[in-house]
């Protein structure tokens, strides 16, 4: 038998972005009893990368804003993909979210009379992200971190989940995971577990995501018998640094183009103006002038198409590159230099000014950046249910990167943070509920204990087996190269086939060196991850045979009406094979329709 | 194209040494890239930390050529061409492996403070500040907790007896932010004096010099702190003012008696 250090809990959370802190601190706030497991050091986690901000229709910037035009927003933004009780929920109670936060010690940046500043950002009607600079995910997380130490919230550092496992009735009972430091096996006994584990951009080669992003939840989830919906849905974000190849795909900021950065192409044009759809024609802007007058007044002017949604203004750039238009290292070029003063870049834009400055060598306020599409989101994951987060197995939650249907088939910026907040909430609650009504035993089964284990410490076993960073770069360079920002038909067949031979190597792992500290070991048990996440990815981007949000097929380029009433729901069969069904969306109630429909302003 | 010799520390807490990888940098790299490059080669067990590789998560800390600096925001071509570039870890902080150390020295401190505690919203449920306000404190909140301010402090980085009672500068800069913040109705000052050692620090500014944020963590946070412990404690006219006027703050008692914790209990 193996050795373990054994935990028993109310509430298991995985994972310690803010969806998962934010989970943690209802489930306390409750007194159950509840503790965090998260794979880097606490703070750390991706929410520390966003920058814009959080949207939430406070109306303290125009106060026409509300709910309701969030609620609008959101849902055409996410090319009317969405699940509409979740676009609800999210748009009522974002502000509350927001601030809660400043009771427990946020400190975002004010409008003059006092109240919570809001700023402008792609998809958005109106200024409606709560900001601090261009740092509003460190803000966040540091803010739900402290409340987190306060309530005295237990957390196991530096500890990779490797399974969920079950009681002798097959119920969802806990989860096994190795310390990072020490490589000691670590079992946690749980009533109910949310899961909260972001994002997957690790798996392509140019990405905004850091090491963590491998998808341990979607997997986990899906390995655990949960359905995952939307999985092709992969955001690109247009505004990526290109250059030096270093720093290539590392974020750039959409606050730059809402506080006043224009896109242009190597022959000056702002070429944004040439792609603007028919769903947002009548509220964007056709013309500079109009465009740059709606900065200062968003009541007779419509939005520069800059601000259109991330997939579009991402295809555009795209489109640009290929047309031969693109600046010199294959991006185009992102200028608020010249039309914005030094002194307000500087003090909006700080750590983008600083970025550039120290990586690239780039003085943002005098010289454009470089910038092109990289992957930042998959709006797709783990089907929940939009009051309670519960996924479709009993006693798993999701909230966050990792659950999907807030979003659609895109994402608009400064939805994620309130997201984080709102539904993070909610599946504390769920799995509050849910702990507290359970009266079944969580001990474990000792079997799936050892199989765990087995598996993880195989590539130890291994002689001259392969190394998985050569294994991780070839599954990123088929993602980059097949499952990117375009796809079509033929290419991502090829990217199954391939994924299907990594799945044979992956068998065929082995690591030097000891279980402490050992990043070899550790991207060895990120990979099957991994893998399993890229073959729903691109199996979702097979059926899914229209172009629509995060899905752009070069083989079928318009959006297909009834294709767009679809969720792809995926799941293992009982064989351990892949199943994609379509299911239709949840039905909206006729009074949110009419909120769609409205045209409003612009 | 170049090569470079990279000198990475190697060992755990028994004790280790040097090592020479002759790696590839290419143009624009940080170190952060380099260490990749030798993880993915000869040393895939090469341990450090990183996440964010933009400056943001403060994962990556490390003493390079002698200087801690976030591995992730240093810049191959900014270091001296043609020669090693060394890399150890952090030496304040107990060893875990290579360049990886146990930093839970700084985690045991912020749950020592006692938390932020607001004073009631205005009337509608919502907080009123001015940015000038809340500019204080948000320069004290561009911490990325790098910890290398506190790997520089002599106070701990030669004294480890002196860890149990010294907060360090990561957070005197988060007791500056909570004593300057709009809204916070706690008072930590006779804590920071009897238990964070705040009158340990002698402003030699090192902390300041590391701080990947720019952060005056002495001149805004330290120096301040210091006047207004010794005001807390030995003036008359503020200990007189405090006891016949109402106290808006609560007591150094009552705030370091918060919790029930072991390591708090000779304070009470």
């Amino acid at each position: 038998m193996s050795e373990y250090e054994k935990f028993d809990y109310d509430v298991l959370v995985i994972g310690a972005g803010g969806a998962g802190l934010r989970a943690a601190i209802e489930a306390k706030h409750r007194g159950l009893r509840v503790a965090i497991v998260c794979k880097s050091l606490l703070g750390k986690a991706h929410t520390v990368m966003a920058e814009g901000g959080a949207a939430a229709a406070m109306g303290n910037v125009w106060a026409e804003d509300n709910w309701k035009v969030h609620f609008r927003d959101t849902f055409r933004g996410g090319k009317m993909m969405g699940n509409w009780r979740m676009v609800q929920l999210h748009a009522q109670e974002a502000p509350d979210r927001i601030h809660e936060l400043e009771a427990w010690g946020a400190l975002f940046d004010r409008t003059k009379d006092g109240r919570i500043h809001q700023r402008d950002f792609g998809g958005h009607r109106y200024a409606r992200l709560a900001h601090v600079g261009d740092r509003t995910g460190l803000e966040l997380i540091r803010t739900l971190q402290q409340r987190a130490v306060a309530l005295d919230i237990e957390v196991h550092m530096e500890c990779k989940v490797l399974k969920l496992l079950h009681n002798a009735s097959g119920e969802l009972s806990g989860a096994i995971g190795y310390q990072r430091p020490t490589g000691k096996m670590l079992v946690f006994g749980a009533k109910s577990i949310v899961m909260a584990t972001g994002g997957i951009g690790r798996s392509w080669k140019y990405s905004t995501n850091s090491w963590e992003s491998t998808g341990d939840g979607h997997a986990l989830a899906l390995w655990a018998g949960a359905d995952l919906i939307d999985m092709e849905c992969v955001q690109f974000h247009p505004t990526g640094m290109v250059w030096p190849l270093s720093v290539r795909g590392l974020l750039v900021t959409e606050g730059v183009r809402g506080d006043g950065g224009v896109l242009r192409n190597s022959e000056g044009k702002r070429f944004m103006f040439d792609y603007i759809p028919p769903i947002f024609a009548a509220e964007t802007a056709d013309n500079e002038a109009e465009a740059d007058r709606w900065y200062e007044d968003h009541i007779n002017n419509r939005r520069p198409p800059e601000l259109l949604p991330r997939d579009e203004v991402a295809r555009s750039i795209n489109s640009e590159v290929k047309a031969g238009r693109g600046s010199p290292h294959g991006g185009v070029f992102l200028d608020i230099g010249s039309r914005r003063s030094a002194e307000y870049i500087q003090r909006q834009l700080p750590s983008m000014y600083h970025q550039f400055k120290e990586l690239a060598g780039v003085d943002i306020t005098t010289e454009p950046m470089e910038v092109g599409p990289t992957c930042h989101y998959v709006m797709g994951g783990i089907k929940v249910d939009a009051d309670s987060a519960a996924t479709t197995a009993s006693g798993l939650f999701a909230a966050g990167e990792v659950a999907a249907g807030l979003h659609g088939a895109n994402r608009l910026g400064g939805n994620s943070l309130s997201d984080l907040l709102v539904f993070g909430r909610r599946a504390g609650m769920g799995a509050s509920d849910f702990a507290e009504g359970r009266t079944s035993s969580t001990e474990l089964l000792e079997s799936e204990i050892e199989e765990a284990i087995a598996e993880a410490m195989a590539p130890f076993h291994r002689e001259a087996g392969e190394n998985p960073y050569d294994l991780q770069s070839d599954l990123q360079d088929t993602m980059q190269n097949l499952v990117g920002i375009i796809r079509t038909g033929s290419e991502l067949t090829q990217a199954l086939d391939e994924i299907n031979v990594l799945k044979g190597r992956v068998k065929n792992l082995s690591v030097k060196g000891g279980l402490s500290y050992n990043p070899g070991w550790n991207l060895a048990t990120d990979l099957p991850s991994m893998l399993s996440v890229c073959t729903m990815v691109t199996l979702g981007a097979i059926e899914r045979k229209e172009s629509r949000g995060g899905h752009t097929r070069d083989d079928y380029p318009g959006p297909d009406p009834e294709l767009g009433k679809l969720n792809f729901v995926q799941r293992l069969t009982e064989s351990g094979d892949y199943s994609v069904t379509p299911e239709p969306l949840p039905e909206m109630p006729d009074e949110l329709k009419a909120l769609l429909e409205e045209e409003g302003a612009h | 194209m170049a090569e470079v010799v990279m000198r990475i520390w190697r060992g755990d807490s028994d004790g280790g040494q040097f090592e020479e990888y002759p790696t590839e940098v290419y143009e624009g790299e940080v170190v952060l890239d380099v260490v990749h490059h030798v993880q993915a080669g000869p040393a895939p067990d090469l341990a450090c930390r990183w996440n964010c590789k933009a400056g943001k998560c403060g994962s990556c800390s490390a003493e390079i050529n002698g200087l801690p600096r976030l591995m992730c925001m240093t810049r191959m071509d900014t270091l001296p061409e043609g020669e090693p570039v060394t890399i150890a870890p952090m030496r304040t902080f107990p060893i875990i492996r290579d360049l990886v150390t146990d930093v839970s020295f700084n985690y045991e401190m912020a749950r020592r403070l006692p938390p932020f505690a607001p004073r009631e919203p205005d009337a509608d449920g919502i907080y009123r500040m001015q940015q000038i306000d809340v500019e204080r404190g948000q320069e004290f909140r561009k911490c990325i907790e790098c910890f290398m301010c506190q790997d520089v402090c002599h106070v701990i980085r030669d004294h480890e007896e002196n860890k149990t009672n010294y907060a360090g500068p990561r957070m005197f800069i988060r007791y500056m932010e909570l004593e300057s913040h709009p809204l916070d109705t706690n008072d930590r000052r006779e804590l920071l004096r009897q238990e964070m050692g705040i009158g340990f620090c002698n402003i030699t500014k090192c902390c300041t010099e590391v701080c990947p944020e720019h952060i005056k963590i002495t001149d805004n946070a330290i120096i301040p702190l210091k006047e207004r412990v010794v005001d807390a404690s030995y003036d008359p006219i503020s200990w007189l003012g405090r006891k016949i006027t109402r106290r808006t703050k609560k007591s150094a008692a009552e705030a370091a008696n918060y919790r029930t914790d072991p390591m708090m209990s000779k304070s009470q």
